[in-house]
């Protein structure tokens, strides 16, 4: 039974209903593999009692017939998502021991399509980074290495833990965030596909918030059609979330395989970086050339204000993380520091409670909402935000249908290599990724290839908005002709 | 731009971070660097552009105004550091 962790959702939903093994069996399987992986720091909360119970539960409508789309396929869940009476931290000391007395709407739908839950998934702190190198519980590692090399790689940001543990086999699938690029670059650094839909898509109710204008939740899998099928679950519209759009959610996996003939493919000019790795190039190049044989067209397309997406993103998104965690006081839950009087109860709390990265990010957001800075900083970045979007907007009104980019310009990187000294040079991971977060569309990050070194490189699909069905039908182009890259175990 | 000592403690106390003397100019240099990674979106032309309010174009939902919810205040203190009969407790405000 030691392989049923290798299968994919698809084929362990087959399984399931051959009654070729039980979701009691494949939960014990995951549990096991989860308990030799520990060196991974993928989860930083089992849940093997609620795992069997909900695998039991499983089985047994499995029997009578009555199993959902999901029923007995094991998820691990980022630990940013509200679970009833589970330990949810955001990865954060300032949340200390919260146990939330309710359940996100995200991951509701997935219990309630049969999932089971194996435990929560390390992310970077209230999923602010892109190495998940600022958890309070430490970094993830990569299951990637470098060819001959025995230097722990990161998985990348802000799910990381959710990237590592798909490509670890410690899960079938994972919930991730996504709010500048955390769920695609991970999933590029760890040879998997993550696929942030339309903002608004997803209901963020229950979802640890950090910026919500950009923040939409999205899974992580194996292969494009497990997205889809997670995907089909995870989305929806939810009265609890007033930015969560009311249309129907279609069925994502019916796009898999469909043709994309006469598709008109955007190639972005401005994506081509000076001092781009050529490996990259190369992979864009290969990628288009995929789609070209499927029968896209390619288009060369101009999106000008590309290079403002990544600063006017380090204005927008402080500037709603400082307003979003002003709600972590020591009064209501989480950390306490005690203290003479009220002010300083709260200045030491949050000093205590907030890693360097969150707290350099709170100072920056009050600053430019601060009096006298708000219109030179803030209403100058929503103004360049409508700018972005219009760039996409024209771009599909010519007929675009999506765009091909990299996914990020390079592969995974050592722990402790990137922005001790500057924290802009951990930021530029996102450059790929964040121009789709300010326009709110959806992007799909699809293994497609290996650099010089051996590591997993990914490439970008963007899409036109709530066209998430393009993007798994292109996604899957990608991965027939690229292949599948699992993660050599070394653990 | 760019920010002075006085000026990061002034944001760390609206922010209500403690800030200690020593931790001063090491923030004062990280702020900077990220204001001077921002600098460059003044040179975008950004004249008649509307700034962004939402990003999907949708009218505001309004849900009905109705009591929905309640009777739960176990769960509403469940998690807080120091309560008593339902009351969240903080150190004395009123002298």
């Amino acid at each position: 039974m030691t392989d049923l962790t290798s299968l994919t959702i698809a084929e362990a939903r087959e399984g399931l209903a051959s009654k070729s093994f039980t979701a009691r069996e494949l939960t014990d399987a995951h549990l096991a593999a989860i308990e030799a992986a520990r060196v991974l720091n993928a989860y930083v909360l089992e849940t093997p009692d609620r795992a069997r119970e909900m695998a039991k539960a499983a089985d047994e409508k499995i029997a009578k017939g009555e199993g959902g789309p999901l029923a007995g396929i094991p998820l691990g869940i980022k630990d940013l998502f509200a679970t009833r009476d589970i330990r949810t931290t955001a990865c954060s000391k300032i949340l200390g021991n919260f146990i939330p007395p309710y359940e996100s709407t995200v991951t509701s739908q997935l219990w309630r399509d049969g999932a089971v839950l194996l435990g929560k998934l390390n992310n970077d702190e209230f999923a602010m980074g892109s190495s998940n190198e600022t958890s309070c519980f430490g970094p993830v590692t990569n299951p990637w290495r470098r060819e001959g090399s025995n230097t722990t790689l990161v998985p990348g940001g802000s799910s990381g833990g959710s990237a590592s543990a798909v490509a670890a086999l410690l899960c079938m699938g994972a919930t991730a965030t996504d709010t500048g690029g955390s769920i695609r670059q991970p999933a590029a650094f760890t040879a998997t596909v993550g696929i942030k839909p339309t903002y608004g898509r997803c209901s963020r109710w229950g979802i640890v918030a950090f910026a919500s204008s950009l923040d939409q939740a999205g899974p992580i899998a194996r292969t494009t059609r497990d997205a889809a099928i997670l995907m089909r679950s995870m989305a929806g519209h939810d009265p609890k979330d007033t930015t969560s759009v009311d249309i129907a959610v279609p069925d994502y996996e019916a796009a898999i395989g469909k043709s994309v003939k006469g598709m008109k493919i955007g190639i972005p000019k401005e994506y081509r970086l000076d001092g781009m790795p050529a490996e990259i190039e190369k992979l864009w190049s290969e990628g288009a050339q995929w789609l070209k044989a499927a029968g896209a067209e390619l288009v060369e397309v101009s999106l000008p204000h590309t290079k403002y997406a990544l600063p006017a993103y380090y204005i927008v998104a402080p500037a709603e993380a400082s307003s979003n965690l002003a709600r972590y006081d020591g009064v209501r839950y989480g950390l306490r520091e005690p203290a003479k009087n009220i002010i300083e109860m709260y200045e030491n709390s949050r000093a205590d409670g907030f890693g360097d990265e969150v707290r350099r990010r709170v100072l920056i957001g009050t600053y430019v909402l601060s009096a006298g800075y708000y219109d030179a900083y803030y209403l100058r970045a929503q103004k360049v935000r409508t700018l972005i979007k219009k760039d996409f907007e024209d771009c599909f009104a010519k007929g675009v249908h999506a765009i091909l980019t990299p996914a990020t310009p390079s592969a995974a990187f050592g722990i402790g290599e990137k922005g001790g000294a500057d924290p802009v040079e951990m930021y530029l991971n996102d450059i790929f990724t964040v121009t789709v977060n300010m326009a709110g569309l959806p992007g799909i990050a699809v293994p497609a290839g290996k650099d010089t070194q051996g590591l997993p490189l990914g490439l970008q699909l963007i899409g036109r908005p709530f066209d998430e069905e393009t993007l798994f039908s292109l996604g899957e182009v990608i991965e027939q002709a690229a292949g599948r890259f699992p993660a050599p175990k070394w653990w | 731009m760019s920010v002075d000592a006085t000026t990061v403690r002034r944001i760390a106390h609206l922010a209500r971070i403690a800030v200690s003397d020593a931790e001063v100019p090491h923030l004062q240099g990280e702020l900077n660097a990220m204001l001077a990674f921002v600098e460059q979106l003044s040179e975008v032309n950004v004249d008649g552009v509307e700034p962004m309010t939402s990003v999907t174009p949708m009218e505001m939902k309004k849900r009905a105004d109705v009591v929905n919810d309640g009777e739960i205040a176990d769960d509403i203190v469940r998690n807080a550091p120091d309560t008593t009969n339902h009351f969240f407790l903080v150190p004395k405000v009123v002298e």
